[in-house]
């Protein structure tokens, strides 16, 4: 539900950033677990862009997998759902990837 | 910064002040958008807005930047307003009819000679919520999002700014009832408190995890039904503490009072270390 929230942030940051240049490409990395859906994301995003310099503009989205250290042992531990166990049997996980919206690049005209 | 739903472009968000019965509407969501060009992230074009010389064709243009810093920068900003007049904030998130407003009912009319508190209701529509407070005898003010999902930090400071909190009190931030979307969204805040309640499905903290996981708090709140609902305690606490090892539980019931002392407490300790962040800045 709020992804077209999400998606109008993007194209405001990126239209922004881009004067009176033209956006064509955005590069969004989004975390595995972070709390939007790609889907839903493109489809705000072509709707946001109408009548902005990034209009016509192609949406990338790069998945970034959930990774996090344990607190307990320090050892890496890949989070294949938003919450995970450690070898070392700890849950207490400092998340290092997974959950992050960011804008990595853009490609101005 | 107005990362609310989209589809909040056609209602107002509105903010009305119980004391006075006054109504105003918010800035539209997006109305703010380009003021003040503060980006603190590094890149080498910061102050080449508007210059299309910088952009050959088809230039890439790295940005790096977090799609909800804007919203961030205000819960920055509401977090030093606060921390100046060692005002405590707490953001109380649930799904709808856990019992945030029934839970803050009674913790003002136990507390209000220990500590002063002032609310800030958030709800879609209508005062209902913020008449039940106003009735302790507390300053509350009610945001109504209109269709938006949650409150984001632009919305707290202008709150805060209307409700004019005294110096050394609680702020207590009644979000709008919805375990997904308010997660993402940093308040400026001391603690967000997760209130969950018997009558919903035990797993919900596994089914939520994002919101369980940005919490330092989780109430159970209604253990009174407990005898009445097929509410399996042991295997909730086990799905929350999955989730989030660090999450403090505290079963209560906030009708029937049990428990309550717990929540107290934590509460006085945490009006107690209000003024940390100003002994630290001084």
């Amino acid at each position: 539900m709020h992804e077209l929230g999400i998606a109008q942030e993007i194209i405001a940051i990126v239209t922004e950033r881009a004067g009176i240049a033209r956006v064509t490409r955005v590069v969004l990395e989004v975390g595995k677990h972070a709390l939007i859906l790609p889907d839903s994301i493109q489809f705000c995003f072509g709707l946001c862009a109408e009548g902005t310099s990034a209009e016509g503009a192609k949406l990338e989205i790069l998945e970034v997998p959930g990774r996090a250290l344990c607190r307990a042992c320090g050892a890496e531990v890949a989070l294949e759902e938003p919450f995970g166990t450690c070898v070392c049997g700890s849950t207490d996980l400092q998340w290092l990837t997974g959950d992050e919206i960011k804008i990595k690049e853009m490609e101005v005209i | 910064m107005c990362v609310t739903c989209g589809c909040s472009d056609d209602s107002d968000v509105r903010l009305t002040d119980l004391r006075t019965g006054n109504t105003m509407i918010l800035n539209p969501p997006h109305e703010h958008t380009h003021d003040g060009h503060t980006h603190t992230h590094g890149h080498p074009h910061d102050h080449e807005h508007g210059h299309t010389h910088q952009h050959a064709k088809g230039t890439v243009v790295s940005l790096e930047q977090q799609v909800l810093a804007r919203n961030d920068q205000w819960a920055e900003r509401v977090r030093g307003w606060l921390a100046g007049r060692a005002v405590l904030a707490l953001n109380l998130v649930s799904s709808p009819g856990a019992g945030k407003t029934t839970l803050l009912e009674r913790t003002i009319r136990d507390l209000a000679e220990e500590m002063p508190f002032s609310v800030i209701e958030g709800d879609q529509q209508t005062l209902r919520d913020a008449e039940r407070i106003q009735a302790t005898g507390c300053p509350v003010v009610q945001i109504n999002t209109g269709t938006a999902c949650h409150l984001d930090a632009s919305m707290t400071a202008r709150a805060l700014q209307q409700l004019d909190p005294h110096q050394n009190s609680v702020v207590m931030i009644e979000n709008v009832g919805n375990l997904v979307c308010p997660a993402l969204f940093d308040l400026g805040e001391r603690a967000k408190v997760v209130i969950a309640s018997v009558t919903e499905g035990d797993d919900k903290p596994i089914k939520y995890p994002h919101m369980f996981r940005a919490s330092e708090v989780m109430i159970l709140n209604k253990i009174d039904l407990l005898p009445h609902v097929p509410f399996d305690v042991d295997r909730c606490l086990e799905f929350a503490r999955q989730v989030n090892p660090r999450l403090r539980i505290i079963p209560l019931s906030a009708t029937r009072r049990d428990n309550l002392a717990e929540w107290y407490d934590w509460l006085r300790a945490q009006w107690a270390g209000r003024t940390e962040l100003q002994e630290s800045l001084a």
